[in-house]
């Protein structure tokens, strides 16, 4: 099958590369470039796991062939720690709050509430709750989930994390 | 010298062990994208394996056409049956005691079952391979429900042994039939129903679900021809195991088989068994000589590899006017599909389910379970349940509801009435378990008291009032469930897996500056085991948690252990971790005696040392015990510090549990809402609280979509018809109800450290809980039983069944 010619950029660095048409963004981020912390769960856009965040947008990489990323700004997992390692708030308030288990959700989870809190930088735990709607979780029952993002907004917006009562 | 040393409870803090919320290691790499899964087992060379697939539920094959797959560039290899043949791999024996078909052997008996794995550069080229190869089919007569099976004009489905009428579990009824298994004595329990006051007799359908990890099961097979060495990536949840099947199954010697399960995305029972795309992988890649990796999709994981439950269980309970239950007596139907490929522990073919009798002093009871054959998906793990404990939970747990009703009492005293009171354990049920140990009348009060239940049931009245007279729409429900689980699989004498035991392993090496590697026979799935085990170790030896690496998955490593399922790693690996442990402390105290110049007797264990009794001045730490058995031990005692421990449980471990739900139905929409859950779990000794509550936050979570809308049904024609996260349920955020948690402590006697393990019981308990609550909303008007799944379809046809839209 002849290729095609894409140029995007990834975490910030500009990629080239000859893929198939038909190929997957998921797969040429996963196979061709080793960046795979970005999942596969599902194949029908359901899970989430495969959620990168592509012109500012969530997209579910599952879905998005290579070629509709072309001329694209992307960002996976990989790329949300600052380049001297520290960690994003959002990495930090899923381990504090102990938001994930298993861990094949999280890459996409905090995908997802990245762009969310860029949408939202405060929002309710309704809105934290349908903002994730698209991303399944099988292991924590998304309380400590809906927790670890509000420790992370708390922690962007520079206010004290306080525990909702329950 | 010591003047600011510092205290005990500062000391104890520092190391985080047993009891301390310690944040969780795995975490640094799986927040940061760093997880090493199966899928990402990238190897030079690697070829992708698919399968085609059978589109009928019983079927003869006419012919299979693989030339134009093999035709098509970048096809490597198409095995067929045929080709398995002469291997004698084309069927594979199971866990059951039965045989499972790798690759469908002239005929298929479910929809989607294997017929040929194409073998290509890519998995797109496999895919493409797959819609090349011609399956010729002759359509036969279907069965996919249970009761019809047995019938005797029912289609043979098992032709390979239709005249086989002894199976693996002893005489066979039918030739559709796998096993009659009793328990109890029979005739007593007749002759007290016979006489009884008061009884009752409903049939329970608990029906097919999937436990559909996120991660699907996956593996890459590495045949390393000049070595004859065979390397296995796999989502393994047992590797030990899998390695001695595959020794056996291949002839390759067990030590030239590496068995490897790296980080595993969920598991919940799914990744148990051993399934064809693992033995088609290997195959491959001993006749191509490259590595070929194996990855199903999600339909493929969702219509083959393993389903749960699929029991019919017709339960009667036998009591007293005053609510004595006297008898149990449970029929179940059990159907296991095509295979029965069923993960239980050998010779126990519907595992711990009876363990029906739960949590109550029923004097007498008989079980009986028939497996049947069907044209249905081969598997039958248990869905974070222990196996098969889920079912017989659910059974007891409605029938209790039912006789409460037929008495005319609250289901909550019947139970506080019948309840196996603190005295009474170990207690010896009428089907064969002894419970270790319990104080569940104290668990009910607490659980009572938090949830208000006394306001509740007169909120409820208020509301069925208002509901009569046409003020509101909603009916009010209030789900009750007393559990107790059985879970640690298990003692040699009851459980072995293939004949071997089901002990568990721990090994501990201490370094000369004093961290330490732990190596057990388990496998994380997102139990946290590199954080948890550490901290058993962390207080059994004094040293941080930090300074602890736990090691799992790596068969070439570590010792020989039969995995992570049923909740077993803490009752069994967990204790061989303390007991190794207590070998490497036993042997530190001996070189602490010697640097002190003291006999060992005159030594007391003191947080991270060893101190001379009645001089804390005088001590040594576990560090510099380390160092010293390195360079200064005792005349005669070999250098090192290190121990292994291989744990043969004494007895299972039984947590328990009090669960309340607070529910409304809306009759108009069929939806129901759940105001309030309230989970009280005493898992003995706890570990890790943090972890604890999340485990019980994710186990009410599947037990949530299970009794409320998750379900693997077939039609008439063997069709799957939730085979896509499209039609199965998996709540998201907006669904899941929030949880409050709670706890008693009850310690194992038995278990080093007193803990019973915790992951499988908010599903056991919250299943029946969440289908009480709903049953409980429906009871006043006489419902009868309303069987699962409860989604709003469902529940708005029982609605329009009893008029309620008229």
């Amino acid at each position: 099958m002849s290729k095609v010619h894409v140029k995007m950029t990834i975490n910030g660095r500009e990629v080239e590369a000859l893929v198939e048409p038909r190929t997957l963004l998921v797969h040429f981020l996963r196979e061709q470039l080793g960046l795979t912390g970005t999942h596969i769960g599902c194949d029908t856009s359901h899970c989430g796991a495969c959620t990168v965040d592509l012109n500012e947008m969530s997209v579910k990489s599952c879905t998005l062939f290579v070629v509709q990323a072309n001329g694209a700004a992307i960002l996976t997992i990989e790329g949300m720690a600052a380049p001297d390692g520290t960690l994003h708030a959002l990495q930090e308030g899923f381990r504090q709050m102990h938001g994930l288990q298993c861990g094949y959700c999280t890459p996409g989870m905090i995908m997802r509430a990245h762009r969310l809190l860029k949408e939202n930088p405060n929002p309710s735990e309704d809105e934290i709750r349908s903002g994730i709607s698209g991303n399944l979780c099988r292991c924590t029952g998304y309380q400590n989930i809906v927790k670890s993002i509000q420790y992370a907004a708390a922690k962007i917006n520079g206010v004290p994390y306080q525990e909702a009562a329950e | 010298m010591n003047d600011i040393a510092p205290t005990q409870a500062e000391r104890a803090e520092k190391l985080q062990g047993l009891g301390c919320k310690r944040k969780r290691v795995e975490d640094i790499r799986f927040t940061q994208g760093r997880g090493n899964y199966v899928d990402d087992v990238k190897l030079p060379g690697m070829l992708f394996g698919d399968f085609v697939r059978s589109s009928h539920a019983h079927a003869r094959i006419k012919s299979i056409d693989t030339s134009k797959a093999l035709a098509l560039p970048g096809v490597k290899a198409v095995l067929t049956a045929a080709d398995l043949k002469p291997l004698k791999l084309h069927y594979m024996p199971t866990l059951a005691g039965d045989v499972a078909a790798v690759l469908a052997d002239e005929k298929v008996l479910f929809q989607n079952q294997e017929i040929a794995f194409v073998v290509a550069e890519d998995r797109y080229i496999a895919a493409d391979a797959i819609e090349l190869v011609e399956v010729e089919y002759e359509a036969l007569p279907v069965v996919v429900d249970p009761f019809q099976a047995m019938a005797p004009d029912a289609p043979i489905l098992r032709d390979d042994i239709k005249d086989k009428m002894n199976g693996a579990h002893g005489p066979r009824k039918h030739y559709n039939h796998i096993f009659n298994w009793q328990v109890g004595d029979k005739q007593a329990t007749d002759e007290v129903f016979k006489a009884a006051e008061v009884t009752t007799k409903d049939l329970f359908v608990y029906q097919r679900t999937h436990p559909a990890p996120l991660e699907t099961c996956q593996c890459v097979a590495s045949m390393d021809k000049v070595k004859g060495e065979l390397t296995v990536w796999g989502t393994f949840q047992a590797p030990h195991v899998v390695r001695t099947v595959v020794s056996i199954l291949s002839g390759i010697a067990e030590h030239k088989v590496h068995v490897i399960a790296p980080d595993i995305g969920g598991g919940f029972g799914n990744k148990v068994g051993v399934y064809p795309g693992y033995v088609c992988a290997i195959v491959a890649s001993i006749v191509l000589g490259v590595p070929v990796k194996w990855v199903e999709d999600r339909m493929e994981n969702l219509s083959t590899t393993s389903f749960a439950r699929d029991y019919h269980m017709a339960t009667e309970l036998a009591a007293t006017k005053e609510g004595k239950i006297l008898a149990m007596r449970v029929h179940m139907l059990a159907d296991h599909g095509a295979f029965d490929a069923c993960a239980n522990p050998s010779k126990l073919p519907a595992g711990f389910v009876n363990i029906c009798t739960g949590s109550y002093d029923i004097p007498v009871a008989h079980l009986e379970v028939d497996g049947v054959y069907t044209n249905k998906a081969t598997g039958g793990v248990a869905y974070r349940c222990s196996l098969r404990v889920t079912e017989g939970i659910y059974a007891i747990e409605r029938a209790i509801e039912v006789l409460a009703k037929k008495l005319g009492m609250d289901s909550v005293d019947l139970r506080m009435k019948n309840l196996i009171k603190a005295e009474q354990f170990p207690y010896r049920s009428a089907l064969g378990w002894e419970y270790d140990s319990g104080n569940y009348h104290v668990a009910l009060q607490k659980a009572l008291d938090a949830v208000g239940y006394p306001a509740l049931r007169v909120e409820q009245k208020a509301r069925q009032e208002a509901f009569r007279r046409g003020e509101t729409r909603e009916l009010m429900g209030i789900g009750v469930c007393f559990f107790t689980e059985i879970v640690g699989a298990g003692p040699s004498r009851h459980c072995d897996i293939l004949g071997v035991g089901m002990f568990d392993s721990a090994e501990i090496r201490v370094h000369p500056t004093g961290s330490i590697v732990a190596r057990m026979g388990t496998k994380s799935q997102g139990q946290a085991h590199e954080t948890t085990y550490a901290q058993i170790i962390a207080t059994e030896l004094g040293i941080p948690a930090d300074d602890i690496t736990i090691e799992e998955g790596d068969t070439d490593t570590a010792p020989y252990g039969l995995g992570t399922y049923g909740s077993r790693s803490t009752p069994v690996a967990g204790a061989a971790t303390a007991m190794a442990a207590r070998k490497i402390r036993a042997k530190a105290q001996m070189i602490a005696a010697h640097l002190l110049e003291v006999s060992e007797y005159d030594l007391e264990w003191d947080v991270d040392r060893f101190t001379v009794k009645g001089l804390p001045e005088k001590f040594k730490t576990m560090k510099e015990i380390a160092w010293a058995a390195h360079n200064n031990l005792p005349p005669g005692l070999e250098p090192g510090l290190e121990a292994v421990n291989y744990y043969d449980p004494p007895n299972m471990t039984y947590p328990f549990g009090a669960y309340f739900c607070v529910m409304d139905i809306d009759i108009d929409t069929g939806v129901a809402k759940t105001r309030r859950f309230y989970a009280l779990d005493d898992c003995g000794t706890r570990i890790n609280p943090m972890i604890i509550e999340g485990q019980v936050h994710g186990g009410l979570t599947e037990a949530f979509a299970i009794a409320m809308g998750q379900e693997i049904s077939y039609d008439a024609q063997g069709n799957v018809m939730g085979a896509s996260f499209m039609d199965f349920f998996l709540p998201t955020a907006v669904e899941t109800p929030k949880w409050e948690t709670d706890f008693t402590v009850t310690p194992s006697p038995h278990h080093p450290i007193g803990a019973k393990g915790v992951g499988e019981s908010p599903n056991v308990g919250g299943v029946p809980c969440f289908s009480n609550a709903v049953n409980d909303a429906f009871a006043f008007l006489d419902a009868g039983h309303i069987q699962m799944p409860h989604d709003g379809w469902r529940l708005w046809t029982v609605a329009e069944r009893l008029g309620l839209h008229a």
